[in-house]
């Protein structure tokens, strides 16, 4: 259907996903019967090969172990404006000239940076493989950082944040909400930064932050496409291999969460909002924090109680009461570190935000209390089932898959055993999550009002 | 965060898949060429099929010719309610056991309304194509347009509105559409307003479903595990009992009105730019031409004129582009960036000074060989990197007329270009004065520091 909330949308969306993805998904094996293969350099690079022979295209990304969540304190912003900084001039190559050797092959290229990893990638042709790998190899080491360069290039990084944020009440509201949310966690910073902290980003601070993280092994190379693992393995050690192993780093070790118990809500009413809206978040496990089975029950929990049109929030609310233009729960797994658990909905017609609000914790109590029924988690799995095999039909959702696992503590063991682990979760399972983690007096609660309205 | 993404500020002109490759998309794989067959039903309904058995998954795209711009005046948005209402009741089945049995059979089903042309498409697996069919089938034939469904869509969409209603993106879309298009169907909304979309009823759907669902303007385009006798069956189940001839109001060609100011003053952090040029139609000779000069002065890359000037050299922005705009009935060449307020009149004169530039001097002759390798290279990646995206390529060849053996034709479209051709179509396109639309605080008007 045409009809998207997006102004609603926008305001869950968090604003480091780039590649749409509910979670880690997975073929058994990938397209054109190609076998997932994974290695280490001896500089400490890890490399995966993902084969699709489908068509003379290969998808090439270099993750790197480092994100907002890992920046200095009071230097937010630095690991997405590095990000930038890649893109200028190296020793050996000209500012813009790894660009036009993409564009002039008919490539295209790009990068992100998100909590917990930054990545860059290229898709080309194959043969091209080879050059990509040597640009990318390069600039790992030699980037020449001059004040000149890093004062243009931070105006281009604010203009990103005015676009992003500052323009938007929406998402200004989210990122104070996230602040409220993680009291200790750095995922209270916004992966773009604070605008007061960004306009002070220098020279020393890039060059602290590329000498200690910029190393091949804090690195991981994911080669999807058109080729044999045997060839990528020697192109890797012919280029990224010739990388000095930079010193080891230490474990990422961050702040955590005191105990959750307050109830917490953060209010924003502007002038550009005609239709109130609501979300209301909370700590949980992800894939690699979590117990054994916790993150996958969220996950089914998320699906269940509001992953869709047949969601317990959007037939309750929006089809059968007939309160809400839309409602429903987002999960997003793939963290190094706890995560979080977000219901949302904005009312329509004549009712009001907090009789939608109302409505929506009743549907949280329910599941907690009364747990789900075997034929909703029957249809959930295969909805997870049937959105792996849809992903085999895009060669870079798959290496977004196993970068942003490897990145965020798991293994390739993990994306392949991971529909066998959804599988395997019981009713039982996902009552216990909703139970211990969705309790509404230890949430944060964003609302965005219209100017004239009071607040809740 | 990325490097480059699409500036939040949405133009209100309907993008078409091969107008030009607008922006750098994330990292895709594709086909570097398809072979497609042209299938015709008993029945005589034609489709162009993609054979694929790599992943055992089957895509269809269709379009009616047609569209927002058929929406009876009064009733602006009817369309698009139609739109979402495919899943909400269809044969004997009612919302609810409908959109349960699409669940089981897990089949995505989606349906969207253009300017131009109402949209349906449907991914499946392959091993339960049979049902996912029927269930298509039931959806495009009989759509129930039920009372309850209606009111609650209708609902829904009535809330997007007023969430719009003093949103300054929202009211200059709004009003820059009105400016350049006037009394054309092309200047309402496709969601209709408070008062159009509260006139629809079941009556006026059902109208509007006979007079546009016919086989005169359907577009068809499959890709995946499906072989060319089975399909042949699809398309007689899909569309074969469907009207013949649609039965389409006229739409007039328009120029878009140029050369003038559309302002929305409001206190922003930062302004919003906006400049429409003429454009160039999607069948004249000098479309190639067109496009990349096009691309030189703002496509969809790195290393574009306008990258280089207003964000590389002056970091006076994170996004600006230029993008072909290829409607119908309409032709823009649309310029969009954002900067900080204060530098808003800065950043205008720069765009306008590359603009100027290029209408002049046209590009260097490297600069055009360098992009002829682009756009050749990066059709595939950024139309063909999944079976939906092929078959929105191909309904969109289709839509465009531009034949079945279209991909081996272009790369020689593209080579034959010549310098001079380029540079006569950068002084026909960017000679003109343009419209241009402000959104943020007054022009000149502004001191912050950030």
């Amino acid at each position: 259907m045409t009809f998207q909330a997006e102004w609603l949308r926008a305001m869950l969306l968090s604003t480091s996903l780039v590649f749409a993805a509910t979670g880690p998904t997975l073929a058994d094996s990938a397209p054109g019967e190609g076998k997932v293969t994974d290695f280490l350099l001896d500089n400490g690079m890890e490399v995966v090969v993902i084969p699709d022979h489908r068509a003379p295209i290969v998808t090439h990304m270099v993750w790197y172990k480092i994100g907002s969540a890992d920046e200095p304190p009071g230097k937010s912003g630095i690991a997405h404006f590095f990000e930038h900084l890649m893109f200028k001039a190296t020793t050996n190559h000209a500012a813009g000239e790894f660009d036009r050797a993409v564009s002039d092959i008919g490539g295209s290229n790009n990068a992100f940076t998100s909590y917990d990893y930054t990545a860059f990638h290229e898709t080309v042709a194959p043969q091209a493989l080879e050059q990509m790998m040597s640009f990318e190899a390069d600039r790992m080491r030699n980037l020449i950082l001059t004040d000149d360069v890093i004062k243009t290039e931070r105006d281009v990084i604010l203009e990103e944040r005015r676009m992003r944020i500052d323009n938007n009440p929406e998402a200004v509201l989210d990122e104070e909400v996230d602040a409220t949310l993680w009291q200790n966690q750095p995922y209270r910073i916004p992966v773009i930064g604070w605008m007061q902290e960004m306009e002070q980003l220098n020279r020393t601070d890039a060059t602290a932050f590329y000498d200690k993280y910029y190393r091949p092994n804090n690195a991981v190379l994911i080669v999807a496409g058109d080729v044999e693992p045997d060839a990528v393995k020697a192109l890797a050690e012919k280029t990224f291999g010739k990388v000095a192993r930079g010193p080891d780093l230490p474990p990422r070790v961050r702040p955590i969460e005191p105990e959750q118990n307050t109830k917490r809500t953060v209010t924003l009413s502007d002038a550009r909002v005609s239709v109130p809206s609501f979300s209301k978040q909370w700590v949980v496990p992800s894939y690699h924090s979590g117990k054994d089975g916790e993150a996958e029950a969220l996950d089914l929990l998320a699906e269940i109680l509001g992953g869709g049109t047949r969601s317990r929030l959007y037939q309750q609310l929006v089809v059968k009461q007939g309160i809400a233009s839309n409602a429903g729960a987002f999960f997003q797994g793939t963290m190094l570190d706890d995560t979080n658990f977000t219901v949302y909905g904005a009312p329509r017609g004549d009712a009001k935000l907090a009789d939608v609000e109302a409505a929506v914790d009743a549907e949280v109590m329910r599941i907690a209390k009364d747990g789900v029924t075997s034929e909703e988690l029957e249809k959930a799995k295969d909805r997870y089932v049937r959105s792996m095999i849809f992903a085999r039909d895009k060669q870079d959702s798959m290496a977004n898959i196993y970068g942003s696992t490897l990145a965020t503590g798991g293994n390739v063991q993990d994306v392949q055993q991971w529909p066998d682990r959804i599988r395997k979760v019981t009713a039982d399972e996902v009552k216990a999550v909703a139970a211990r983690y969705l309790v509404l007096d230890h949430s944060t609660t964003g609302y965005l009002l219209p100017q004239t309205q009071a607040g809740n | 965060m990325t490097r480059l993404g699409t500036i939040r500020f949405r133009l209100h002109i309907a993008v078409l898949f091969l107008s030009v490759l607008f922006l750098i998309l994330p990292a895709v794989t594709a086909r570097a060429s398809v072979a497609i067959q042209d299938v015709k039903s008993s029945k005589g309904v034609d489709a162009w099929l993609v054979e694929d058995y790599s992943v055992p998954i089957i895509a269809i795209r269709f379009v009616f010719d047609g569209g927002s711009t058929q929406d009876p005046p009064g009733k602006e948005g009817l369309a698009n309610l139609m739109t979402g209402l495919f899943d909400e009741g269809a044969g004997n089945l009612d919302s609810e056991a409908f959109q349960i049995r699409l669940d089981d059979v897990g089949a995505e089903m989606s349906f969207d309304e253009r300017r131009d042309g109402t949209y349906g498409s449907m991914r499946m697996l392959a091993e339960r194509k049979d049902e996912a069919f029927d269930l298509l089938r039931l959806a495009i034939t009989q759509p129930r347009f039920d009372q309850a469904p209606i009111d609650r869509i209708r609902a829904q969409i009535l809330s997007g509105i007023i969430a719009g209603e003093n949103d300054p993106d929202t009211i200059a879309q709004t009003k820059w559409a009105e400016a350049i298009y006037g009394a054309h169907p092309y200047a309402r909304s496709d969601q209709g307003t408070r008062q159009s979309i509260a006139t629809i009823t079941p009556d006026d759907l059902r109208a509007f479903h006979k007079a546009n669902f016919a086989r005169s303007g359907l577009h068809v385009a499959v890709v995946g595990a499906i072989d060319a006798e089975t399909l042949k069956q699809k398309l007689d189940l899909l569309f074969g009992d469907l009207p013949e001839k649609q039965q389409l109001k006229p739409v007039a060609d328009i120029d878009p009105r140029l050369a003038q100011h559309v302002e929305v003053n409001y206190a922003l952090p930062q302004t919003s730019l906006q400049l429409a040029y003429p454009g160039v139609k999607r069948d004249a000779p000098d479309f190639f031409a067109a496009a990349l000069m096009n691309e030189i002065l703002g496509g969809g890359t790195f290393t574009s004129r306008l990258f280089s000037e207003v964000r590389e050299k002056r970091g006076l922005a994170y996004s600006v582009n230029s993008s072909l705009i290829n409607q119908d009935h309409a032709d823009a060449l649309i310029i969009t960036t954002a900067t900080r307020s204060d530098r808003a009149a800065q950043t205008l004169g720069i765009v306008r000074d590359v603009v100027k530039r290029m209408a002049e001097e046209g590009p260097t002759e490297e600069e055009l060989a360098a992009t002829k390798k682009y756009m050749i290279g990066a059709y595939a990646i950024n139309n063909l990197n999944s079976s939906s995206a092929i078959a929105a390529t191909l309904v969109e060849l289709q839509v465009d007329k531009l034949g079945i053996d279209y991909m081996q034709r272009r790369t020689a479209y593209i080579n034959g270009v010549t310098l001079d051709q380029v540079k006569a179509a950068a002084k026909k396109l960017l000679s003109a004065e343009p419209a241009i639309m402000v959104v943020g605080p007054k022009l000149g008007e502004v001191a912050n520091g950030g």
